[in-house]
């Protein structure tokens, strides 16, 4: 049975319609990436999975249980975590409160306990600093645990991202051009994190990326949006042979500048 | 039938002025997404300045108005740039809180000067017309028509001119439109002049029309217009107008039917309906939000 | 008990932790036993006892609007409403309910009803006013603040305009201590949870918490009750301090001049909202001899404060007594040696 099912879903923001008819499934464990031109409709999607938007028709499943409809929190706490194109931390706070904040599902007192720090307050909050340091640790960034987020490192702050989504332990991660910004030997270092927090949390993910040395490397399947409809859906060696593929998307020119398409 | 028209003139009269208070807000925040809380002040500071020409200067009614615009103008375009200006990158929370303490400084500083209330002499000769029973003073007559003047010139500006171009477009992105060649400052400059100077109209106006004038007189009626531009939709002019008139005889009405002290509650519970119900107001769009 | 992490690290400085837990009680202890001595032997006299009282009192509403505007980014412009609540709830209670001298006994009962009113007003204000984003909140509070007057002046029970008075001097110096410490404790514990991390995350990237999965509209909703509380019982301190409340006191004035507190100490920090009350309520005295110019003095100093330091004297920044333990010890760890001294200076 498919992790994540989703069927005929249609948006559109007043006239201009960013999805229409979409349909994606994914099986449990896939790691597959969305390609396709600015304003393909990529963002909309995710953003119509976590539930930003309400999708104008269509369905969108988890698990078996519909997503649509239910706040952007409830379907966190489901199992599906998510980063943003340009990164969106707690700047303010410190590493460890952004990876606490992601707890907040997963802790059980109520607000009176919070109010006199009593109760299961303090075993839960003793496991949660616990499971924070212990992923931090995981992902070498302990030491920075104290560190003001937004006085991170751009790399680091991407990294950061990641582990937030983590923390909130997710079965479905959705990253969003996760390689931004990044050079050629920082984007290795990237699909090598990928590749692996995939296999260490036995998660699905699904990303979105511009960058086609990244998709072509690491993603088992392919998607190819274009004005909100799938143009082309395969695997990297199928995508990459695929006529129009290259015609209305890649282009010529953004073959060479793709890089990874020999 | 009667009645109804002479509270209808009223209304007419209390809301053109909360309408002119009204677009002062609405075009500050149109184009910096900031209340400017100060703005009921400068209301108040329009009418202690004509009172000070009026009862020093023995101006007549023309030129006093003339000097209370273009004074409150330059108090609005001055305070724009040494209190919000600096603060325009800031968090818009401080900008708030800033607006907040230019009003209280406003208006201490006047109690300080006039610690007791004053009246504005009579400006215009009182003429009473009775057509059909409804009595019209030449007061209401001038507040009526001077305010859709003014209102008028404001629509003209901000529609067919330059300046309110490049208004418009500040309020689609502050961000960008410098890079187009706009002169940010300037034209922010000249939209607080322009609300500020609608502003101290309708404090002339209103000293003129009721008996007292004092230094707190403009947290309520600034509280009350701002309200206007919410209900019409803040940051949109017409809702602005639109607004100040629906509140005008809104508090019309109740003073006809309630015990005046009623006045308030009605017309603040009036507004948490509406906003409850059309949180952009009446004409205003709402914005979505980007992720 | 000592298993995992953080186990380890508050294992490791046990003294420091045994330390802390004494000099706090100690300075707890102190305070009480002061609050009784001072009226007891008129060892300050009446006006130096009356602006401490306005102190506690003002730290309480600082701390209840800091909640709001300073934790939570969101802009609350009514909160005299909620304060004019608890002081009309708790002197109905004292003076007509139990009129018969029993007021002495139930005082901490009529203060903690003044405060569940006003909590209560405070949901059926945050429920609606929180569906939407912006500016919207500080409309609501705004207009709440003068439907709220404006009942009170229609209600003849209550005096009307003319206000209410009636009650005994029953605000002493023990119980404004009491209720200010306890409001300074309850709230840090609030701010240091789950709920308070979440309202954190409201003020950074309101749609970033929600997709972290933090129900944003359930943690407004509980912050504004917690915050609309807590001002409540300050209005009913103050009432039975002043012995005379009337629809006025309770104004967009009074509302002003609580953002001015928070603004000065600094949003988003316990000790900046004691700085603030402490600050403000003493300058306010102290330039009293300037009578209206004082007046006119205070919004400059606002105006500067905010164009140099936006923040406030704190800013977001806070004294380290006010850390929880586990928290500290976090930042100890972590910041080393120079975390120590930066406490210290702090």
């Amino acid at each position: 049975m498919p992790l994540l099912n989703v069927t005929d879903v249609t948006h559109s923001f007043g006239g201009l319609c960013a999805l229409s008819g979409f349909n994606l499934s994914l099986n449990p464990s896939e790691l597959v990436g969305i390609i396709g031109p600015n304003g393909a409709g990529k963002t909309t999607l995710f953003n119509l999975i976590t539930g930003i938007y309400r999708p104008d028709k269509g369905s969108i499943a988890f698990g078996g249980s519909e997503l649509t409809g239910r706040r952007p929190y409830k379907i966190t706490s489901m199992g599906i975590a998510r980063t943003f194109q340009n990164i969106r931390l707690f700047n303010e706070l410190t590493v460890l409160d952004n990876i606490r904040i992601a707890h907040y599902t997963g802790s059980r007192y109520s607000p009176v306990e919070a109010l006199l720090h009593a109760g299961r307050y303090r075993a839960e909050e003793r496991r949660i600093i616990d499971r924070s340091l212990e992923l931090l640790a995981f992902f070498e960034m302990d030491h920075l645990s104290v560190e003001t987020a937004g006085n991170l490192s751009y790399g680091l702050q991407r990294r950061l991202e990641i582990v937030r989504a983590l923390a909130t332990k997710p079965q479905l991660l959705l990253l969003d051009e996760p390689a931004a910004g990044m050079n050629t030997k920082e984007i290795d270092r990237l699909m090598e994190f990928i590749r692996w927090i995939h296999s260490e949390f036995k998660l699905t993910i699904l990303l979105i990326e511009h960058q086609m040395r990244l998709v072509m490397n690491i993603c088992e399947r392919l998607v190819v949006l274009d004005f909100g409809v799938t143009i082309a859906e395969g695997t990297p060696r199928q995508i990459q042979d695929n006529q129009q593929v290259l015609e209305s998307y890649l282009g010529p020119k953004n073959l060479e500048l793709g890089g990874g398409l020999q | 039938m009667t009645y109804l028209l002479q509270q209808t003139l009223n209304a007419l009269q209390l809301g053109s002025i909360y309408a002119l208070i009204a677009l002062g807000y609405t075009m500050v925040y149109g184009i910096l997404r900031m209340i400017n809380f100060a703005h009921g002040d400068f209301f108040m500071v329009g009418a202690f300045l004509c009172f000070v020409v009026v009862t020093f200067m023995q101006l007549p009614f023309a030129p006093a108005l003339l000097v209370t615009i273009i004074g409150v103008s330059l108090l609005g375009v001055i305070v724009e740039r040494i209190a919000y200006r600096p603060l325009r990158q800031a968090p818009r929370v401080s900008a708030i809180i800033t607006a907040l303490g230019v009003g209280i400084f406003l208006e201490n500083f006047t109690l300080a000067l006039s610690p007791y209330p004053k009246s504005i002499p009579p400006l215009i000769p009182a003429v009473n017309w009775t057509i059909g029973g409804v009595t019209l003073s030449s007061l209401q007559v001038i507040i009526v028509f001077l305010s859709i003047a003014l209102m008028s010139a404001l629509h003209f500006i901000v529609q067919h001119t330059r300046v309110g171009i490049a208004m418009r477009a500040i309020s689609w992105d502050i961000n960008l439109v410098p890079l187009m060649g706009v002169p940010v400052n300037r034209i922010v400059s000249i939209t607080f002049a322009l609300g500020s100077g609608l502003g101290g109209a309708a404090g002339m106006m209103y000293g003129m029309a009721y008996p007292v004038i004092d230094p707190y007189m403009g947290i309520l009626v600034g509280w009350k217009a701002f309200i206007s531009a919410v209900v019409g939709g803040i940051g949109n002019i017409r809702g602005a107008v639109l607004g100040g008139f629906i509140l005008g005889a809104v508090e019309i009405l109740v003073a006809a039917f309630l015990p005046s002290t009623y006045r308030d509650f009605v017309a603040f519970s009036l507004l948490l309906i509406l906003l409850v119900f059309r949180p952009h107001g009446i004409l205003g769009k709402p914005r979505s939000q980007k992720v | 008990m000592n298993g995992g992490r953080i186990g380890k690290i508050q294992a490791s400085s046990k003294h420091i932790i045994m330390k802390r837990k004494i000099i706090m009680a100690g300075i707890l202890a102190a305070g009480l036993l002061l609050s009784f001595a001072i009226p007891r032997f008129n060892l300050l006299d009446q006006y130096v006892q009356l602006v401490i009282m306005y102190i506690g009192i003002n730290i309480i509403l600082t701390l209840s609007l800091n909640l709001v505007n300073g934790y939570m980014g969101e802009f609350s412009l009514g909160h005299a409403g909620f304060m004019s609540t608890g002081a009309y709830v708790s002197s109905l209670l004292t003076v007509k309910v139990f009129s018969l001298g029993a007021g002495t006994l139930i005082f901490p009962l009529a203060v903690a009803s003044g405060g569940i009113a006003a909590a209560l007003l405070g949901l059926i204000v945050a429920i609606p006013s929180f569906r939407t984003r912006g500016d919207y909140l500080a409309i609501v509070t705004l207009a709440f603040n003068v439907i709220v007057k404006s009942v009170l002046e229609n209600i003849d029970a209550v005096g009307g305009a003319r206000g209410f008075l009636g009650m005994d001097k029953l605000t002493t110096l023990p119980w404004t201590f009491f209720w200010t410490a306890a409001s300074i404790w309850l709230i840090r514990n609030l701010i240091y949870s789950n709920f308070g991390r979440g309202v954190l995350s409201i003020r950074e990237d309101e749609t970033a918490g929600e997709l972290m999965g933090v129900n944003t509209q359930q943690v407004k909703v509980l912050v504004f009750v917690v915050s609309s509380f807590f001002a409540g019982v300050a209005g009913a301190l103050l009432a039975h301090l002043i012995q005379y409340i009337n629809p006025r006191s309770f104004d967009i004035i009074r509302s002003t001049e609580m953002l001015v507190m928070v603004y000065l100490g600094g949003i988003g920090s316990i000790a900046g909202s004691i700085i603030g009350a402490v600050t403000y309520t003493f300058l306010l005295e102290l330039l009293r001899p300037l009578e209206i110019w004082r007046m006119v003095i205070m919004p400059l100093m606002l105006v500067l404060l905010m164009i140099f330091r936006p923040r406030g004297i704190m800013g977001l920044r806070e004294f380290f007594w006010f850390v929880p333990v586990r928290d500290f010890m976090i930042t100890k760890k972590f910041k080393g040696a120079k975390a120590d001294a930066a406490a210290e200076r702090d």
